[in-house]
């Protein structure tokens, strides 16, 4: 039943004077020859070497790739740390309103009230759930609002005159902390994280001190814990003078019960893409905003959207008058796609609406982990937030495994199940990062806590030849990057 | 409660199998002082319908770009979709997944990625692509970045008819590293070879430089190119992707590392994003390259797959040492790209670039025939100019031909004060003539032609609401 148009690519089924559209004819004067108009050595010899293809062949073609992928709307997609809720649908139809997708960003501000009405909504209600007050909607993803807030810092400390060169990030921490770190021009350090995932006091101590700028740190943490060292941990930073960012990867946990603000962060960043239900498209886009602190707010990117007068009257416009800002981190203002059905999505669930989703997804995961921790160690403990990391290693002992974690995730999928999120934290061995969601009934999980434990029982053979029901077997990673073919070419 | 599942019969039920007593007790973790002891101060919940009518109004409320017509480019550009990109992006097995962790159950994202990444060849004449980046400023920012360390100097040297927008960028991201950043001023309207020659030196990592420029100047490419390779520096040029359709490639013209802002490949204007951030260079830079790659393997019965590759360079696995902290990309942005050209294809491109630059040179003809206007530049240009207004009342002029329901272009004052009496007009192929005669008798007479009847076009040219993410 498979369709080669799935498999051979666009290149193999292009024949020349093959079309998928037709432009118009000039309707204007063109006698002049073109290079009359652009001299001959900017002009093409001829355009790329494009695919020719019909519509048609586009529409098989692209259709029968998609059915290759899993995907949210398809199957349970328990990736940790990466939320993978539903994406609702409804969000999708708003968002291409001519009157919010066909807008160019340059209009004057007279044109765009009603958008620019939506965005600072969105800013009042990050602040709102991150209690934090200042907001930068502009960061196009969660790493490029870490990287953002640590060149607020930076700014922060510059015009302190203060010379603060150590980022400090626990060894949980998602790769993205520490990269951002790096450039934002500090030096990334690293803390030690105890078995539970939460900060070795001893080296926290022996690693802060006058020359630490900013102590990144994400709670819930990694392992999926409330960090409830959380305020102590900011005290001590605060009292050398530091600031404490907060990696806002894992709000999905904790929307409308703990704020960011009130445990002691004075910076973080929103995956809207996670928390509210953003679309993940095949690996973006998303969105990064930031909440800071008060003595932070002057020097967030430029331009900031503010909001002139009262309700009735209120006029919203773009302020470029910012002389403490760090400048711009994007073109024009973000990936306002994403932050729209941010407001979308937090308009459709109200304040009691979204404590229940943070509720819901804490449940979910802990009903898993009472399941998974009978066939799996869950280092961490019976109680989770909205995931946990079950380790994999007891069967690399067991069945002689080398990656026992890869292993039993590419068998899962042979069970209609995603992968969880395997490696990662880097602190517990042969990780397996799971993360239902709210969104799913009890019956998926019961489903996927029945698969899990069905596959730890299966031969070494099978979970090492897995996945065998998939379109491709494993594929030979080694080899693709040995000799890397990144591009089609021609034979 | 919008989307989810528990019933309190679930919620009984699971927490009698956790072995907890209440929700609240999941929660004990936290402690009591920290957690909220208010509800959130948030506008109440709202059904579908009611959502619907809310944001409805809300979007009535801005100038859109159907029923205005815009000349306004400046990075964003009004050009045609085809239907089939709205279409097939809008399959939740595309935008409903995420990084093709799992490629055996991913190989429709990853060999779409890999046509896209050889697509941007094609484009560019250069070797590599990545999957994508934010867009066009980052893209140009992180290609300056990879320069900085491949060639281990740190002079960046640019010049102001360069995005404005992307310089600032530029400029926020170098703050705080050890470089220095030249911004050269322009000579009308385009670089000074003389002033590059006299800036460039064996310090220099990259020069970065943007043609057809924003001010629409095709910038002298392959003479900036050797002037830097001299140096054994590196460029970078930001291109136009509709362009290539008729003009020479980045890549044949001397560039190491191309980026464009991909928007123009099948995105709406989307008030300014997502986006989508090209980039390409030569071979040898592969290892420095930031952003996912998709790479050609076999699996293990030897079936041609894909995979993500050249994963060291990331975040994920080198941290600090990575080639760039960016994780989530613009994967489906990529992804309208490549059904976008796909559709095109050659004569499409090339037949979209002509129509965008004949009808921006009668436009630039229709409006400097009197004596008001003229062009700010001798310069080639291709679908995007500046227009001087020798009576020196751009605001005016541009909020006159808004009355009129036209978008006549940006005023370049807050970014060039020298161009204070100039504003930047795009012509893309959906401009009609007529549309163009419209806009040229308002900027001339102060008053248009009513808008001709539309014959019930708006519904035909206003896309069908759908998923741009
Ligand atoms: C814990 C954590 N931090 C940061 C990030 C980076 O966010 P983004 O992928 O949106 O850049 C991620 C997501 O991938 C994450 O899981």
């Amino acid at each position: 039943m498979r369709n080669q148009q799935a498999t051979q690519l666009v290149f193999e089924l292009s024949r020349v004077g093959r079309r998928g559209t037709r432009l118009p004819d000039c309707d204007v004067p063109s006698d002049e020859p073109i290079e009359s108009l652009i001299p001959a050595d900017q002009l093409a010899t001829e355009p790329p070497p494009l695919p020719e293809v019909t519509e048609a062949d586009v529409v098989r073609h692209f259709t029968n790739l998609s059915t290759l992928n899993m995907s949210v709307d398809t199957h349970f997609y328990p990736l940790g740390s990466c939320t993978m809720k539903y994406n609702p649908k409804r969000n999708e139809r708003l968002a291409g309103l001519a009157g919010l997708a066909q807008i160019h960003p340059l209009q004057p501000d007279e044109t765009i009230q009603g958008v620019l009405e939506i965005l600072y909504a969105v800013q009042e209600m990050l602040a709102e759930i991150s209690g934090l007050p200042a907001v930068s909607l502009q960061p196009a993803a969660g790493a490029h609002g870490e990287l953002t807030a640590l060149l607020v810092a930076a700014a922060y400390f510059r015009e302190r005159g203060e010379k603060r060169s150590v980022v400090l990030i626990p060894d949980s921490a998602h790769g993205t902390n520490p990269a951002s770190a790096q450039m934002a021009g500090f030096r990334a350090v690293s803390i030690k994280s105890t078995a539970k995932g939460f900060v070795d006091m001893a080296d926290l101590d022996a690693k802060l001190d006058e020359q630490t700028a900013v102590l990144m740190i994400t709670n819930p943490n990694t392992l999926g814990c409330y960090e409830q060292q959380i305020e102590d941990i900011a005290r001590r930073v605060h009292k050398k003078g530091g600031l404490v960012y907060l990696d806002g990867a894992n709000m999905n946990a904790i929307l409308g019960i703990a704020r960011p603000g009130d445990f002691g962060a004075d910076m973080m960043h929103f995956n809207p893409h996670k928390t509210f239900s953003g679309p993940h498209g095949g690996g973006g886009p998303g969105a990064g905003p930031i909440c800071v602190a008060a003595p932070l707010c002057d020097y967030l990117p430029c331009p900031a959207l503010v909001r002139d007068g009262d309700d009735e009257q209120a006029r919203y416009r773009l302020n470029y008058d910012r002389p403490h800002s760090i400048g711009r981190v994007r073109s024009f203002f973000g990936n306002v796609g994403v932050l729209l059905r941010t407001y979308f999505y937090i308009r459709s669930y109200g304040a009691d609406g979204l404590r229940r989703v943070s509720e819901d997804a804490v449940l979910n995961a802990n009903y898993l982990l009472s399941k998974v921790r009978h066939f799996l160690p869950v280092p961490q403990g019976d109680r989770c937030m909205h995931e946990f990391v079950a380790s994999a290693e007891p069967l690399k002992k067991q069945k002689g495994l080398k990656q026992p974690a890869m292993d039993l995730g590419k068998r899962l999928l042979d069970f209609g199940f995603h992968a969880p999120t395997v490696y990662f934290p880097l602190t517990v061995h042969d990780a397996m990062m799971i993360e239902p969601t709210e969104t799913e009934s009890r019956e998926t999980l019961d489903a996927f806590a029945e698969a899990l434990f069905r596959v730890i029982e299966e031969p070494a053979e099978t979970l090492s030849d897995a996945p065998l029901t998939t379109h491709i077997s494993r594929p030979d990673e080694v080899q693709a990057a040995r000799k890397p073919v990144v591009r089609w070419t021609p034979d | 409660m919008s989307y989810l599942f528990n019933t309190d019969d679930d919620r009984k039920a699971m927490l009698q199998a956790i072995g907890a007593e209440s929700i609240e007790e999941l929660f004990r973790s936290i402690p009591a002082e920290t957690q909220l002891s208010r509800p959130l101060n948030l506008p109440a919940a709202m059904g579908e319908l009611e959502l619907q009518q809310h944001v409805q109004a809300l979007a009535s409320q801005n100038q859109n770009v159907v029923d205005y017509c815009c000349f306004l480019g400046g990075g964003a550009y009004d050009h045609f979709v085809p239907a089939v990109v709205d279409e097939i992006a809008s399959r939740g097995e595309f935008y409903t997944s995420y990084t093709p962790y799992q490629p055996e159950v991913a190989q429709g994202n990853l060999q779409a990625m890999f046509e896209y990444q050889t697509m941007i060849c094609q484009l560019t004449g250069l070797d590599v692509s990545n999957a994508s980046l934010y867009d066009g400023g980052s893209a140009a920012v992180e290609a300056v970045l990879m320069a900085i360390s491949v060639t281990r100097r740190s002079k960046v040297v640019t010049c102001d008819t360069v995005h404005p927008h992307y310089r600032q960028i530029l400029a926020t991201y170098l703050q705080s590293l050890d470089a220095e950043l030249v911004v050269l001023p322009a000579t009308d309207g385009v670089v000074s070879l003389e002033q590059l020659q006299a800036c460039v030196d064996d310090t220099t990592a990259c020069v970065l430089i943007q043609s057809p420029n924003f001010l629409g100047s095709l910038e002298d490419v392959a003479a900036i190119a050797e002037l830097v390779h001299q140096h054994k520096g590196l460029l970078v040029t930001v291109f136009d992707p509709i362009g290539t359709g008729i003009l020479a490639r980045p890549g044949d013209q001397g560039a190491d590392i191309a980026v464009a802002e991909g928007q123009t490949l099948g995105t709406p204007l989307l008030f300014g994003g997502p986006y989508l951030g090209i980039m390409a260079c030569r071979e040898g830079l592969v290892r420095r390259l930031p952003g996912r790659i998709a790479g050609q393997t076999v699996d293990r019965k030897g079936r041609r797959c894909w995979v993500l590759t050249l994963q060291t360079r990331e975040q994920h696995i080198r941290r600090e040492k990575a080639t760039s902290n960016i994780c989530t990309n613009q994967g489906l942005f990529a992804l309208r790209a490549t059904i976008f050209l796909s559709t095109l294809g050659p004569q499409g491109l090339a037949d979209t670039a002509r129509l965008c630059l004949r009808k921006a040179h009668y436009a630039a003809r229709r409006l400097t025939d009197g004596d008001r206007f003229s062009l700010a530049f001798e310069a080639p240009t291709f679908k995007e100019f500046v227009v001087r207004d020798r009576e020196n009342r751009v605001g005016e002029l541009l909020q006159t031909a808004l009355e009129q329901k036209i978008f006549a272009g940006i005023p370049l004052g807050t970014w060039y004060p020298d161009l204070a009496d100039c504003f930047l007009v795009a012509v893309t192929e959906k401009r009609t003539r007529d549309e163009i005669d419209r806009w040229a008798n308002c900027l001339q007479t102060g008053t248009a032609a009513p808008l001709p009847a539309k014959n019930g076009s708006t519904t035909v040219s206003n896309p069908p609401a759908s998923q741009h993410a």
